[in-house]
């Protein structure tokens, strides 16, 4: 199969020496020098940098995307052989190389399908259009009259009148030119099909990747040796925010496979020529740190009275919709709580690695970046080097879920490489990548509640407080903490956000602030927050449809009845019936779980094991879930175990309902472990959870016993020609932590207000209300 | 540095090492092998999982100078150019998400499955305890491993 590189290379686009992504998208074979460049980037008004037809009548999708491991890859490729009339399996797709394909911002924020699906769509409708045009002047029909599938055109009038696409144009160039503003809304003039013409879209092929993701021949980035590479590894400060006083080199150099002690302000990493000998080596270096003569932050234990004391770095105007303070003081009830989450690491199964070249004065990186576009940039800007001299080759690694979108490890191997003058290997170890990956922000928030004599809900008042400042970018050269540590600072510290509930409860007064706090330490700081698989929503939603069922319980109503009720209250809809959709999605959750409505808590059961029941619903851009959970507490030990999750989603669209539903279900039990498990503790020097067993992760043996997933796609409107997709991934982890808390509530009566909800945090709650 | 020999996956292999070095180290970059993966180095997750005389084994805290018996790999279980039904049962159930923890987890219920064919779901959720996912796919690995079963794995 003619791969595009070459196809590019011999119609004298581009000259290089180097095969970056082979048919699958895994690594080609890697050569022993990287030609000079430049690498400029794929043009996406040319029909040409997304779609190349195989004289075999096959083709190959380019898309400026990463897949974090849930098969977005293999959607593109469902919805680019849809609009292009060719057989699924006749396709391969290439992902996120920024020389390669074009630049749609890697991933991100749930949008793959949502947004950058469109202009993919639309530029394999235009291939399609372009090929029937073609196939018109060969048999001199109009293109109307004629018939396309599986890449084959007949004349609807002759059908000896066939042409493959691959007979059309195979290895030959499009030379169409796109339009569009921007990468998003790249379009030629062809239509994308309508939902009832798909063929492709809304079934589940095999994910393409899976096969060498078991049989041990993937291509990770973890895995790239390139000829004369050395390995490096970091020194970490052993205090947050120690200052470098000495290194003693002498103390590793006469070590074998000595290279280097590569140091520059704060930021120490070792090179040796083999991978053991630099770890060997990090913990035999001699160096001198200062402490820092205040703490970086308090401890985890007194971090949530830390924030509820501290004056806010940013504070928006709160929002109010009617006359709260009349609603409270006109109540028959007033509710009020207050919940707690902690911060949460990433915690990648493997920790930052990548690999850099150096050779002929450009640099390649080799890196599982989920945005490897703008690690091309920062990279480019943070070693001083054009934009074209540098460039990211995107490979399968383990998922951090945000993590890697301040891709540390690529700018370390890219600015050792450049000292060294040889390709590197930077790897970081389990404890460094547990103190000190991008965080989700910690939340501490106050809410209160007005119920009139009906139980109606008349005044919420929300306030929330994240330490969230100095929340990291995308790769920019001076917030990566290499960057940070070398002590360059950006203008101004990022604000950082608070976030706001995300639901369609029609409440006639609300009062909604949010405020951002800062922890004393802003940079070079192992408490540094990123996007942690929707940064703020589980936080949100856990203090907000927690405190949703308190008021239901205050109100003796049934909590499904109590949301339905606020749901419904309005008969305003916005223009993608989000609000209709969530009524859906609450009944269908209730529908499939089975729901007996009742007040909570359930009334207390004998025995050691008691079961509960309990709802929460959000939803993030268009898609709306709602979730249930039923567990087991355990009396003695207070241990929770969720048996059974029910979860009714709403993205609109599906393109692959296979992939969807495992989306749905690990997406769940990751949010089920932060529920459970997670948390990033630390004394006022350093962090201290540094690996599995100080921030504990969800096991097998919580595995629920059953996982139902209703896709619910309710679009209430028969008048609406299509529905959109809408991005699938996010959402689900929103409202996970309060539909347990709820459910521990309904079993037991405890309600418990901080996550993460460990035996010992449970059993004292129990004890102390004497469960 | 000393001459080792190992017996990975049928093949003899003599490498010139530090024989203290863990044994993870000398299959991914001496041998090549990039089934068993770095995880935590502390034997905590099971990423590097490999068998080892019939024990599913952590690689990257086993000194290479203790390993005693054939290694066999996760590129070492197919046989004959047809996967294991362990691998099979795997696809089928569309197990992975970003797969970096798979080999230990297909590794770690080899050895379960070779010790016990017919595991109830309690065996297999106490023998899969310590192999962790971060992207959660328990559901789908449990599941896989009973499909496997049923076929005799």
């Amino acid at each position: 199969m003619t791969t595009r590189r070459k196809f590019l290379k011999q119609s004298g686009m581009l000259v290089v020496t180097f095969c970056a992504a082979g048919a699958a998208g895994a690594a080609g074979p890697l050569a022993a020098q990287v030609a000079a460049g430049p690498y400029p980037d794929p043009d996406f008004k040319k029909l040409d940098s997304w779609i190349v037809i195989h004289e075999n009548n096959t083709a190959t999708f380019y898309v400026g995307k990463t897949d974090c491991g849930q098969g977005t890859g293999t959607a593109f490729r469902q919805m680019m052989a849809d609009e292009l009339d060719i057989a699924y399996d006749k396709t391969t797709c290439v992902m996120g190389s920024t020389d390669v394909t074009v630049d749609q911002g890697g991933s991100g924020g749930s949008d793959a399908i949502q947004t950058d699906g469109w202009p993919m769509r639309r530029v394999a409708a235009e291939a399609r259009r372009v090929l029937l045009d073609m196939a018109a002047t060969r048999f001199s029909v109009p293109a109307d009259q004629l018939n396309v599938r599986d890449a084959v055109v007949t004349a609807k009038s002759d059908t000896t009148k066939r042409v493959t696409y691959g007979e059309l144009i195979g290895g030959k160039r499009f030379n169409v030119a796109l339009t569009g503003n921007n990468v998003d809304a790249t379009t030629g003039v062809a239509k994308v099909k309508t939902v009832q013409e798909f063929q492709i879209i809304g079934t589940s092929p095999q994910r393409y990747d899976i096969p060498a993701k078991v049989d041990g021949t993937m291509k990770w980035a973890t895995g790239v040796k390139l000829p004369g590479m050395v390995h490096a590894r970091n020194v970490k400060p052993p205090f947050a925010g120690a200052k470098l006083i000495r290194i003693d080199e002498a103390s590793v150099r006469f070590l074998p496979g000595f290279v280097r002690v590569v140091s520059k302000g704060n930021y120490v990493a070792v090179v040796f020529e083999r991978e053991e000998q630099a770890i060997g080596a990090v913990r035999l270096l001699k160096v001198d740190w200062e402490k820092p003569t205040t703490a970086p932050f308090p401890s985890s234990e007194d971090l949530h009275k830390y924030m509820r004391s501290a004056t806010p770095t940013s504070q928006g105007n709160p929002a109010v919709i009617g006359n709260p303070d009349t609603a409270f003081s006109s109540a028959a009830k007033v509710v009020e709580a207050e919940y707690d989450v902690p911060f949460q690491g990433h915690t990648a199964i493997g920790p930052a690695h990548a690999t850099a070249d150096p050779s002929n004065g450009q640099m390649t990186i080799y890196s599982n970046d989920m945005k490897s576009y703008g690690m091309r940039n920062g990279v480019a800007d943070f070693l001083g080097m054009p934009r074209d001299k540098v460039r990211v080759v995107w490979m399968e690694g383990p998922q951090g879920y945000g993590r890697t979108a301040a891709d540390d490890a690529g700018f370390e191997a890219a600015y050792i490489a450049k000292e060294v003058g040889r390709p590197v290997r930077m790897q970081w170890m389990r404890g460094e990548e547990t103190a000190w990956d991008t965080k989700g922000p910690a939340y501490t928030f106050k809410m209160r509640g007005a119920l009139d004599a009906q139980g109606n809900l008349t005044a919420f008042d929300y306030n929330a407080q994240a330490a969230d400042y100095n929340h990291l970018g995308y790769n920019e050269p001076n917030t990566v903490l290499i960057a940070q540590l070398m002590g360059t600072r950006p203008a101004r510290p990022a604000a950082g956000g608070a976030d706001r509930p995300s639901e369609m409860y029609a409440i006639p007064n609300r009062r909604t602030a949010s405020a951002v706090v800062s922890m004393p330490l802003i940079y070079e700081t192992p408490l540094r927050t990123g996007n942690l698989r929707d940064p703020n929503g589980p936080q949100v939603a856990f203090a907000s449809e927690s405190f949703i069922d308190e008021l239901a319980a205050a109100a003796k109503a049934d909590p499904v009845a109590f949301r339905m009720k606020l749901l419904t209250a309005s008969q305003t809809d916005d223009a993608q019936f989000k609000r209709a959709r969530s009524i859906a999605c609450v009944k269908a959750a209730a529908d499939a779980f089975g729901w007996d409505a009742r007040v909570s808590p359930r009334p207390r059961a004998s025995g050691n094991i008691l079961t509960g029941r309990g709802m929460a619903y959000s939803f993030r851009s268009q898609t709306v879930v709602a979730e249930i959970a039923e567990v087991e507490v355990n009396r003695t030990t207070g241990h929770v175990w969720v048996k059974r999750l029910v979860c009714a989603h709403d993205c609109g669209l599906v393109i692959n309902p296979e992939a969807l539903k495992r989306t749905i279900e690990n997406g769940m039990l990751h949010s089920l472990s932060r529920a459970l498990y997670e948390e990033v503790q630390f004394d006022t020097e350093k962090v201290t959870s540094v690996d599995w067993l100080t921030h504990p992760t969800l096991t097998h043996t919580d595995t629920p016993a059953k996982i139902d997933i209703v896709i619910v796609n309710g679009d209430p409107n028969p008048k609406r020609p299509d529905l959109p997709q809408y991005g699938a991934g996010e959402t689900v982890c929103k409202p996970l932590m309060a539909a347990v808390a709820n459910a521990i509530y309904d079993a037991t009566g405890v309600r418990l207000r901080r996550v993460p909800f460990r035996d010992a945090r449970v059993l004292a709650a129990l004890k102390s209300a004497a469960v | 540095m000393s001459n080792v020999t190992l017996k990975v996956n049928g093949k003899n292999h003599t490498v010139d090492i530090d024989p203290s070095t863990p044994l993870l180290y000398i299959l991914r970059n001496d041998l090549e092998l990039e089934g068993p993966r770095f995880g935590c180095g502390l034997g905590q997750c099971g990423a590097c999982t490999v068998i080892i005389g019939g024990v599913a084994t952590r690689s990257c805290i086993t000194p290479t100078s203790s390993v005693r018996s054939e290694v066999t790999t996760l590129e070492g279980i197919s046989q004959n150019g047809r996967l294991h039904p362990l691998q099979q049962a795997w696809i089928d159930e569309q197990v992975p998400a970003c797969g970096f923890c798979q080999n230990g987890q297909i590794m770690t219920a080899k050895a379960l499955l070779d010790k016990t064919p017919k595991p109830t779901d309690a065996q297999i959720r106490e023998g899969m305890a310590r192999t962790l996912c971060r992207c959660m796919t328990y559901f789908r690995i449990q599941a896989a491993i009973k499909r496997a079963a049923k076929v005799g794995a």
